[in-house]
Formats: structure tokens, C-alpha cells, sequence
């Protein structure tokens, strides 16, 4: 601005204030769309949910609301189906995360190479992400199907019973967290290699000189290159993780997550609660513990990342 | 009570509940722009919104319709799943908007709208529907009127129910055939169970008597008048000794080993139709053209149909209800009152099955016999059952009731869970449920 200003010595000086003026506000204005979306669609709903939760509200009498105060969220605490939710999110987070993001991790160094068909592979690898869940989780309800899937056919097999995919606690966690699984994983591979390609090809150069073997690379050049690209994907995952409610709803079609709760999750008590019950003080005042929950887990995370950094720095 | 008409195609619609979320939200505020009226053209645009299949469009009934009223024209949208229905119809009362002009309402849930949201649907004595009371069923009638005497909906089908049973499996079992004979054999549930245990001993291929225990308890549950609530609207189902009696049949056949596991509308039950996975089932009218879809032309006249043991019940049926806040309300009561008379409902049933409310098209389909239950007297069995089922005392909470109840029946059933922790199971989701 002030490098112009000289340049334009024909600019009445009458304008300069209201000019400034409007320099000054225009990015406020650029950027006034989101906020004003965002409040009216994000913070609004999430202060609403926050007075809703303090309230004894059904669906169905929306008028009649009853002052709960701190009731919703002291019930939590005493309620057994809250605590199995929230283990069940716990377990098929990691179930589904930890595999998900190791095979990632794995896919994205293969894919780094130069292979034949590399872009043609790189595509398929999002291929899950771009199918629906409700697509990929009912092709797989039928495939974990205790009388008639494929899967308990191929263990048929080799000689394994019929493992009952729906009922088994494990099992339908497993089940689920394998269609987090497929649909993920090609997802994260994509950003894994994308962060590996900003790591300096010196590096790998000088290590092969070294003549450390890939794997060997894969852990002293890749990894910690890579460290900053994998904490994103763990904040992300846990995010998806903690909200997981697509795939354990269609699983089976139930909101209950299977006849004895054994894979519902907080997302999909949240939903029974709520859309099957009706209760939505008590909907409302898991959405708040939900929403306080992932911002522990993401505290929790940047927190170790920070005392990691600090570590190194100081190294 | 699961959702007869509902549950029929929940699988079908296991893709809906993802959309679900959104829509309830577009549902919220604008309503959804397909269920809103107009009058363009001088013709009245007549919205309809229902669950399921109630067999109008099928049966030709709206084409018929317009052609008797020339300035009318119906517009009907359709939710596969009643529990999503439900949610998304409960959403949009509470918001007031995007409601249709005629709404349906499944049986199971009329006592939500008479005892919770009278004010929000249309008294239809102001149209004069107190004169179509003689028309139908009394338990039909009374369980659409409210407390202060107001009408809130007209009642469409009824689910009486009746015996389904493979004839080509009972005779490998070396069972009886007959229907008249089975009807004498299983007239108790003790005789039903008996049979299924000399079933077991022979049962061709790896099919099982019974699908599952759950549909065995709504069964024996759609026998009895008082369920889980009484007359006066208190809980009882814990000490309803009618419930017990059910739950402890369902145990036993569980613990005998007389189902074949499965859970009712999910893909594996599907399967089974067709697999003869299992030899009988439990079925309401309405159940008839599930079977019939499920196990396809290669089905036809393998199956047959007895009387039900243990006597008559009725699970399932529906209503046509219209909100206060709909556009054209007189429009919508003379809709109603047409497809709800006899001659419509005898209609629906020839076509779809669902078996009629109206008095006078229960006698007009007394003679109706089903080619593919190896022409079984349908409009006799059903219309037996129909007029000697029990009044039934509804809840509000009955679905959800009825959900947790078959839950904990299924992990005795499928996870060999004590009976006795099984129930109290089902005591703390109940609690749950009614929080």
C-alpha cells in the first residue's frame, strides 16, 4: 500500500479515510460469509443443543420442557448402556484405526515406488472412500452373514465354524471395524503419500549409499518425515472414530447396536436416544459429552505431539 | 407389536436410515417440498404420505379417484421403513411444517396420537365422521378416539393372524399335511410346540420349526387384550402374567431348539424364505405378500395355512390421519373417507393382502381363496380371526416395549443367555426406553 501511494498522486485526499476505512474492513467481509454460516448452522445448533441437554424434552411434546438442570449428564454417569457405548466406541476406534492406519502407512511406501500402473493404482485407492456407506456396509452385512456369507463359507473351509458376525461381541466389532477398514484406508494411503512425497529425495539417495535395506528407510527417512502427516490422520481418525455411526446403524439395521448392545455405538445411542425414543434432553446432553470427548482426545493429541517436538528440539 | 406393514420392508430400506439424518433436518424447517400442495390449475393437489405399502396406488385407487372427482389430483410419497416414517413425521409435528394432508399412522402408534398429540391432528366429527362409526370394527374405531370423544384418524387394515406352514417340509417330516388336521393338533401352544419337537426329530435339510422366537412372542402377544399397559394406561407389563406365559413359551421353544435363529426382517431372514430354512411362521394377513416376495413363483403352493394356536390375535394395521396443519383438510377427510370405505378396502385386500377394518368388506371377501397357499380360505381364516380377536389396550409406548422384550428373547435364543438375565435385560431397556 504505502509503495502505491506515491504513484497515485491524483487520488483525492477526500476519499483516503473512507478508502482506508474499506481497505481495512474488505477481508472482513470476504471472510463474513463463513462466520455467519458457521453461526447460524454451527454455533447456534451447538449452544441450542447445549440448553436443550439441561431439559426433559420429547420429541413428541416438544412444548412441555421440564428443567433437568444438570440431570441428563448425572444420569449418564449411572446409566450401564452409556458405558457400553462409550467401550464399544473405544474398542472399535481402535479395531478400526490402528489396522487402518498401519496398512495405510504400508500402501502409501509401496505406492511411492515407481510401479507400473501407478496412477491407475493410486485412484483405486479411493475408491472405497467414494462409495456410500449405506452401499458398502449392506454388500457386507450380507458377507458377514452367519448362514449364508461368504465369509463364514471361506472359514467353512479351512474348517472353522460358523462364526455368528451379528451377535458375537468381537466378532460384530470386528465386523464393523472392517468396513472402516475398507472404506479408510485407501484414504489415509493417499495422504501418507502425499506426505512422503515432500520428503527430500537426498535423503532415501543417502541412506541406499549407506546401504540401508527399504525397510530400513522406510523407519529412519519415512517415519519421522512422515510424523506430522501421521498426527494429522490420527486426530482425524479419532474424530471419525468417536463419531463412527454409519456403518453400526446399517450393520444390522439396528439402533441398539445388535440384541445386547454389543457394538452400538455412542454415535448410534446418541441416535436411540434421541430418534427412537425421543428423548431429546437426554440426545442432546450425549451430543455435549461427545463433542467434550473429542476435544480431550484431540487435546490429548496435540499435547503429545507438542512435548514430541519439544523433545527433538531440544536434542 | 413391531410394525407390521413397517418391518415388511425394512430391509429393503436399510439404505434410508443414512439419509435419515438429513432429512430430518431439511424435514425441520422448510418441510420437504414434495409433500406441499397446490392448487395450480384450479385442480386441488391432495398430498398423501405414507409407510410401507398400503396398496392404493397398486390397487388402482387413486386413478379411480380422480376420475370421480375431476378437480382433484393425488399426490402420494412414500417411506419404505415405518420407524423412519415415524421419526421424520413425529419431526416435522413438532416443527409444524411440511406436513402432507393425509398422514398414515401404524397401529402401534395410534396411541401416541390420541393420548399425546390430539392437538395436532384434525377432529373429523367436524366432517362428520361420527356417521361412518357403524362401518368399522369397533376395536378399530375405538382406538383412534380420544379421551374427550374426538376422531383422529379412520382405520384401513387389520392384521388378525393366522398359521403358515410348508407343506412340501412337514411332509418329508412326516408330519401332517392338512389344515383342518393341524388346526385340531396345534389348537393349544403346548400342541404347536409338541408337533415342532416331532418336526425336529425328522427335520429334512438343516430347517428349523419356528424362524425365531421373537415373532413367536408378538404372536402370542397379539392374543391378548391387555399387554403393557392396562385399561387405565399403567404399566404392567412386568406382572402381566399373559406376558410372562408368552415369554416362557418363547423360552422353551428356544431352549428346545425349535428356531431356526433368526432375526425377523433382516437380510438372513429374507434368505430363509426361500431357503426353507424354517417349516411354519407366525403370520398376520399383511404377512402374506411378504412371503409371497420373499419366497417367490418357486414358493407357490408349497405353503398352506392353518388357524393360529391358542386362539384368535391380531398384530399390526393401520390408519390414514390428517394434521392440523395440512392444506386442504375437507379435501383430505372426503379422500380418506373413500379409501377407508368397504368396497376400497375389499379392493386393497384382492390386490395386497392387508386385511380390511371395515365390517361390511370382511363378509364381501369371506369367499377369498390364495392360489399360492395351496388355495387356503384366507377370507374365512383371516376373517374368523378378525372378528374374534381381543380388543387390545394400547400404549404409547408399545413398539419400543415389545423391541426390548424380543431383543432380550433373541440373546437367550441366539447367545444361550439365561433366561433370567435375559429378562432383566429387558427390564433395564424398557427403563431405558421410557426413560
Amino acid at each position: 500500500m504505502t509503495l502505491t501511494a506515491p504513484a497515485e498522486p491524483a487520488t483525492p485526499p477526500r476519499t483516503a479515510p473512507a478508502r482506508r476505512l474499506r481497505d481495512r474492513l474488505s477481508p472482513y467481509a470476504y471472510v463474513a460469509p463463513f462466520f455467519t454460516l458457521f453461526a447460524a448452522f454451527g454455533l447456534f445448533p451447538l449452544l441450542y443443543t447445549a440448553f436443550v441437554s439441561l431439559y426433559r424434552v420429547e420429541l413428541q411434546t416438544p412444548g412441555d420442557m421440564e428443567w433437568r438442570g444438570l440431570g441428563n449428564y448425572t444420569a449418564l454417569l449411572a446409566d450401564e448402556f452409556f458405558w457400553t457405548a462409550l467401550r464399544n466406541t473405544f474398542t472399535i476406534g481402535v479395531l478400526s484405526t490402528v489396522p487402518q492406519l498401519v496398512m495405510a502407512l504400508g500402501l502409501a511406501h509401496l505406492l511411492n515406488y515407481k510401479l507400473r500402473a501407478r496412477t491407475f493404482l493410486r485412484t483405486a485407492m479411493l475408491l472405497p472412500y467414494a462409495t456410500s456407506v449405506a452401499a458398502a456396509t449392506l454388500v457386507f452385512a450380507q458377507l458377514f452373514g452367519r448362514d449364508f456369507g461368504l465369509f463364514n463359507y471361506v472359514l467353512g473351509l479351512v474348517g472353522i465354524g460358523p462364526i455368528d458376525w451379528q451377535n458375537g461381541t468381537l466378532a460384530s466389532q470386528i465386523a464393523v471395524s472392517t468396513i472402516v477398514i475398507w472404506r479408510w484406508t485407501g484414504y489415509n494411503a493417499l495422504i501418507y503419500l502425499a506426505g512422503m512425497q515432500s520428503i527430500p529425495s537426498e535423503l532415501y539417495e543417502a541412506a541406499e549409499m549407506d546401504g540401508a535395506s527399504r525397510w530400513r528407510q522406510f523407519l529412519h527417512v519415512t517415519l519421522p518425515g512422515l510424523r506430522p502427516t501421521i498426527l494429522f490422520t490420527v486426530v482425524v481418525s479419532t474424530i471419525g472414530a468417536t463419531q463412527l455411526f454409519g456403518e453400526p446403524l446399517l450393520f444390522e439395521g439396528s439402533m441398539s447396536g445388535g440384541i445386547s448392545h454389543q457394538y452400538q455405538t455412542l454415535g448410534l445411542y446418541l441416535y436411540e436416544q434421541g430418534w427412537g425414543f425421543f428423548h431429546l434432553g437426554r440426545a442432546a446432553a450425549i451430543a455435549w459429552v461427545m463433542f467434550l470427548l473429542i476435544l480431550v482426545l484431540v487435546g490429548a493429541n496435540a499435547l503429545v505431539a507438542r512435548r514430541r517436538n519439544r523433545k527433538e528440539a531440544g536434542r | 407389536m413391531t410394525t407390521a406393514r413397517a418391518a415388511r420392508r425394512r430391509t429393503a430400506l436399510r439404505l434410508g436410515g443414512v439419509v435419515l439424518a438429513g432429512t430430518l433436518l431439511a424435514a425441520c424447517g422448510s418441510g420437504s417440498g414434495t409433500s406441499l400442495s397446490d392448487t395450480a390449475g384450479g385442480k386441488v393437489t391432495v398430498t398423501v404420505d405414507l409407510f410401507g405399502s398400503f396398496g392404493y396406488e397398486e390397487a388402482g385407487l387413486y386413478a379411480e379417484y380422480e376420475k370421480l372427482h375431476p378437480n382433484v389430483k393425488i399426490k402420494q410419497t412414500d417411506t419404505q421403513d415405518e420407524a423412519d416414517y415415524w421419526k421424520s413425521l413425529q419431526t416435522r409435528l413438532a416443527g409444524g411444517g411440511g406436513l402432507a394432508d393425509v398422514q398414515g399412522v401404524e397401529v402401534g402408534r395410534i396411541a401416541s396420537v390420541t393420548q399425546q398429540q390430539a392437538d395436532r391432528f384434525e377432529d373429523l366429527r367436524k366432517y362428520g365422521a361420527e356417521s361412518l362409526k357403524g362401518q368399522f370394527a369397533e376395536a378399530k374405531w375405538a382406538a383412534a378416539t380420544a379421551k374427550n370423544g374426538e376422531v383422529l384418524a379412520l382405520g384401513t387394515d387389520v392384521g388378525p393372524e393366522a398359521m403358515c406352514y410348508r407343506t412340501d417340509l412337514f411332509a418329508k417330516a412326516g408330519l401332517p399335511t392338512d389344515r383342518t388336521e393341524l388346526s385340531k393338533r396345534w389348537s393349544t401352544w403346548d400342541g404347536y410346540l409338541e408337533l415342532g419337537k416331532q418336526y425336529k426329530a425328522k427335520a429334512p435339510g438343516k430347517s428349523a420349526w419356528l424362524d425365531s422366537v421373537g415373532s413367536l412372542f408378538s404372536i402370542m402377544i397379539g392374543q391378548e387384550k391387555e399387554r403393557y399397559y392396562n385399561a387405565s394406561g399403567e404399566l404392567i407389563w412386568e406382572t402381566n402374567p399373559a406376558l410372562k406365559t408368552a415369554w416362557d413359551t418363547s423360552v422353551e421353544a428356544s431352549e428346545a431348539g425349535l428356531s431356526a435363529k433368526l432375526d425377523q426382517w433382516s437380510p438372513q431372514w429374507n434368505q430363509a424364505f426361500s431357503a426353507g430354512s424354517f417349516a411354519t411362521i407366525p403370520c398376520p394377513a399383511w404377512m402374506l405378500g411378504y412371503i409371497k416376495g420373499q419366497a417367490g413363483e418357486a414358493g407357490k403352493g408349497k405353503w398352506d395355512i392353518a388357524t393360529l394356536p391358542g386362539g384368535s390375535g391380531n398384530w399390526g394395521g393401520s390408519y390414514l390421519a390428517v394434521p392440523k396443519a395440512a392444506k386442504n383438510k375437507k379435501e383430505a377427510y372426503e379422500l380418506i373417507k373413500w379409501l377407508t370405505a368397504p368396497e376400497q378396502q375389499a379392493k386393497v385386500f384382492a390386490k395386497q393382502g392387508n386385511f380390511p377394518s371395515a365390517t361390511a368388506a370382511i363378509t364381501k371377501i369371506a369367499g377369498t381363496t390364495d392360489p399360492y397357499f395351496s388355495d387356503a380360505p384366507i377370507g374365512q381364516i383371516f376373517g374368523h380371526a378378525a372378528n374374534t380377536a381381543p380388543v387390545q389396550v394400547l400404549g404409547v409406548h408399545d413398539q419400543n416395549i415389545n423391541q426390548q422384550i424380543t431383543n432380550a428373547l433373541s440373546e437367550v435364543e441366539r447367545k444361550g443367555l439365561a433366561p433370567q438375565k435375559a429378562w432383566e435385560n429387558a427390564r433395564k431397556g424398557v427403563a431405558n426406553t421410557l426413560g
